[in-house]
């Protein structure tokens, strides 16, 4: 048979790797800046870019889009070529990828840094980038089909099926929870309100890990384990069952982010169900991997690629068992809003894809530049420093999640609380500290790989096109009967179909009935939607990232009700787009938070935190108080959430502008009878009016009637009234 | 009022926990017995792509 001569497509890859290299950098760095934040507050300079709530959504964002991300376009590059024995399908269309999503990622740093957030994590980018992010990821998708159809290998190999099913369900996931609508170029209301807002981000959020952190590293982990143990994977049919159980499994799980909230009770049960069985295939890909190197353990003393390898392998297993128990409710009850859920992400980050992207790099460069690395020793050191790092990250804040939970919950023999909440996060700043020291431990192994890896260039000579030969594949023969998935092997297209069939079916089955549930959802009489001026102070709320640190989710346990108020109703979220529920408690819940200061404690304390309560870690927001409220913009924010379903009268944007300086007004008096100066045109003022409307307007209910309906009506009825 | 009884005021929705159940197991039982089924020789020589 005829031997074809072809070129894989090194630079590329090259190019993914320096990004992959510096993101990490970047990312961590971001990631360590926002943790000296927790113990030093000043360290966020007084400016807005650089407070928490801005420069958090940054870090989680680098690490996850542009470290990860450029860590598995890497991979994909290098390895999808290899198992195909073709050529990427177009270098063209190859950079196109690649600047593009070079130019996604400097547009979320900016825009994010100047604000513009729809306020839902992981996923906070505005509807341009949105769309910037479909364009490239459909280029990609492309590139990636356009090489797999024209490969010389007739079957394809494992790790690709899990780049298909990464693409494909990123895809589907980016596409419907990103579903909003415009208001102006950067600001965007989700189409989704309240429970179902939570609901569809917590189904993307949990599947941005599983298909963006998990599926594709385990296609690289199916690629350059073996590669770099110099033997098969320990068993091909486990690795079928691991695919499939993983993707068929995941998809169902977001729920259990939503434990104990206002979400239905069957959607948490079933997010604790399949959580549960998630166990199964996540341990048999661990176990699949751990295997693989089954009496070749001499090898990884030696060779630090495999050393990283089997601590990310180990710490994948460990965040796959640790997550299914964090999703059985009495467990979480303890772990929500902690500190213990960023030290699982960490384990899954650090450990995970940080060390599978080193493992992979250390593995590609010398082979790349057809040298060896530079220094084993360095490398070594690296691995010593990552994995101490680790340990040093996650135990404390094992420990401060634990200690704080059981604080919150804690009561005297009286029946009172017995910790204030300040005092049960002044307790743990300690463990702060030692988890950013712990941070920069691991970033510094970092700059020494990025060190070694830059010498091991030096030393080599990059081969920009390696030469490669196979014999092109054959016109099928009619195959007799043949064993199924071998078929599927052979039909990337019809594997792209199934693999969307099989996560479809999990987000369908979910979704929907919450949705069908929504004509049902006992909304409350009382409930009214936002005035103007509160509408502008939510949407300051959302821009200042307020929702990285309070949560507005009472959830019905005697300590929440004891310490916040009446737990949080389905009903009163109807009108919040985006939902801001929140996943970590820094600072206290605020669902109840109106009417529980003056006016003038909210001012002073947005201007000095400490000066109001001493010794919180609260950032200052100075400019609050100095911005112009824009009101130019209120208009169209009336009409998009009238768009939207939220009833406001007909014609109202046109007058919605003198209600807000009407009741601007008011609070600018309120805060002059307590001797504050201050314009109504602020966006302070507009801040405040929103914090002292969450919560409230459930209290004015009307009592029920003894068949308990009278006081609901339906959100069609209502908006007729 | 009372938040509680969200399904049972959803007319047909225990069609969707069949379905889900019925979907579930399907998967499952063809997955598994397609893959026990599998040509070993065929499995042996598929799984070392990578390395040729």
């Amino acid at each position: 048979m005829q031997v074809e001569k072809f070129y894989y497509d090194n630079k590329i890859v090259k190019a993914f790797s320096y990004a992959t290299v510096i993101f990490a950098v970047v990312g961590m760095l971001a990631g360590l800046w926002v943790a000296i934040q927790f113990y030093a507050p000043a360290a966020s300079l007084n400016l807005a870019a650089t407070t928490f709530g801005r420069l958090r959504p940054v870090h989680t964002n680098a690490i996850i889009f542009a470290f990860v991300g450029n860590c598995i376009f890497t991979g994909v590059y290098y390895s999808l070529q290899r198992l195909c024995k073709a050529r990427m399908f177009s270098d063209k269309l190859s950079w196109i990828h690649f600047w593009g999503w070079q130019a996604i990622i400097a547009a979320a740093a900016i825009t994010l840094l100047m604000g513009y957030t729809t306020g839902k994590e992981y996923a906070e980018l505005e509807w341009p980038i949105d769309i910037a992010i479909t364009l490239v990821w459909v280029v990609f998708g492309i590139n990636m089909f356009g090489t797999i159809l024209k490969r010389r290998e007739k079957h394809l190999y494992v790790a690709i099926w899990f780049y298909i099913a990464t693409w494909v369900t990123v895809a589907m996931l980016h596409i419907v929870n990103s579903l909003e609508i415009p208001v102006s170029i950067f600001k965007s209301y989700s189409w989704y309100a309240g429970v179902q807002d939570a609901l569809v981000q917590w189904w993307y959020g949990h599947n941005a890990v599983a298909f963006f952190l998990t599926t594709p590293i385990l296609g690289l982990m199916y690629y350059f384990l073996p590669k770099a143990a110099n033997r098969p994977v320990y068993s091909y049919r486990l690795s079928i069952i691991h695919f499939w159980a993983l993707i068929f499994i995941y998809i169902w799980a977001g729920p259990h982010h939503l434990l104990y909230t206002s979400l239905p009770d069957w959607a948490q049960s079933l997010g604790t169900v399949f959580s549960i069985m998630l166990i199964a295939p996540s341990w048999g890909g661990m176990l699949n991997g751990l295997f693989t190197l089954r009496g070749a353990w001499d090898k990884v003393r030696e060779d630090p690629v495999l050393k990283f390898m089997v601590v990310a392998v180990t710490c994948y297993g460990m965040a796959t068992f640790e997550g299914p128990l964090l999703s059985l409710k009495s467990v979480n009850a303890i772990s929500h809003f902690t500190d213990w859920t960023i030290a699982h992400v960490h384990i899954g980050g650090l450990g995970w894809n940080g060390f599978m992207a080193f493992a992979m790099l250390y593995y590609l460069i010398p082979r790349m530049w057809g040298t060896n690395l530079y220094s084993k020793k360095l490398a070594t050191n690296h691995f010593w420093m990552g994995t101490i790092g680790i340990i040093l990250y996650a135990v404390p804040l094992y420990w401060a999640g634990f200690t704080q939970s059981i604080m919150w919950k804690s009561f005297t023999p009286e029946g009172q609380l017995k910790f204030q909440f300040l005092e049960t996060v002044t307790n743990i700043i300690p463990m702060y500290i030692t988890r950013s020291v712990g941070g920069a431990l691991y970033l510094t192994g970092a700059l020494l790989m990025a060190y070694n890896l830059y010498k091991t260039i030096r030393q080599g000579k990059f081969i920009a096109n390696e030469e490669a030969e196979a014999a092109p594949l054959l016109k099928e023969i009619k195959p007799g009967k043949e064993y199924w998935h071998r078929i599927l092997e052979r039909k990337p297209v019809a594997m792209l179909v199934l693999s969307l069939i099989v996560v479809a079916i999990g987000g369908l089955l979910e979704l929907v009935p919450t949705f069908l549930v929504k004509s049902n959802i006992p909304t409350i009489a009382s409930v009214k939607p936002y005035t103007p001026l509160e509408l502008q102070g939510r949407d300051i709320y959302v821009r200042e990232g307020c929702y990285t640190c309070h949560s507005q989710m009472i959830r019905p346990f005697r300590d929440e009700v004891a310490r916040y108020g009446e737990y949080s109703k389905a009903g009163e979220f109807v009108y919040d787009h985006p939902f801001q529920w929140g996943s970590k408690r820094t600072g206290p819940d605020l669902a109840r938070e109106g009417g529980k200061y003056p006016d003038s404690w909210h001012y002073n304390h947005m201007y000095d935190p400490r000066s109001m309560s001493p010794g919180s870690i609260m950032p200052q927001y100075v400019w609050l108080l100095d911005n112009k409220l824009d009101t130019s913009s209120t208009a169209a924010k009336i009409r998009a959430m009238k768009t939207l379903g939220v009833p406001y009268p007909e014609g109202y944007d046109a007058i919605a502008n003198h209600d807000l300086m009407r009741q601007a007004d008011s609070i600018a008096g309120n805060l002059k009878k307590d001797k504050i100066e201050t314009a109504g045109n602020v966006e302070i003022v507009a801040l405040i009016a929103y914090l002292q409307r969450i919560g409230r307007d459930i209290k004015a209910e009307t009592p029920p009637t003894p068949k308990g309906e009278s006081g609901s009506v339906s959100l069609n009825q209502k908006s007729k009234q | 009022m009372k938040f509680i009884h969200y399904l049972e005021k959803t007319s047909g929705v225990d069609i969707y926990g069949l379905v889900s159940l019925g979907i579930f197991v399907l998967f499952f039982a063809i997955m598994l017995t397609w893959v026990f089924r599998a040509d070993k020789k065929k499995m042996k020589e598929i799984s070392r792509i990578p390395l040729n």
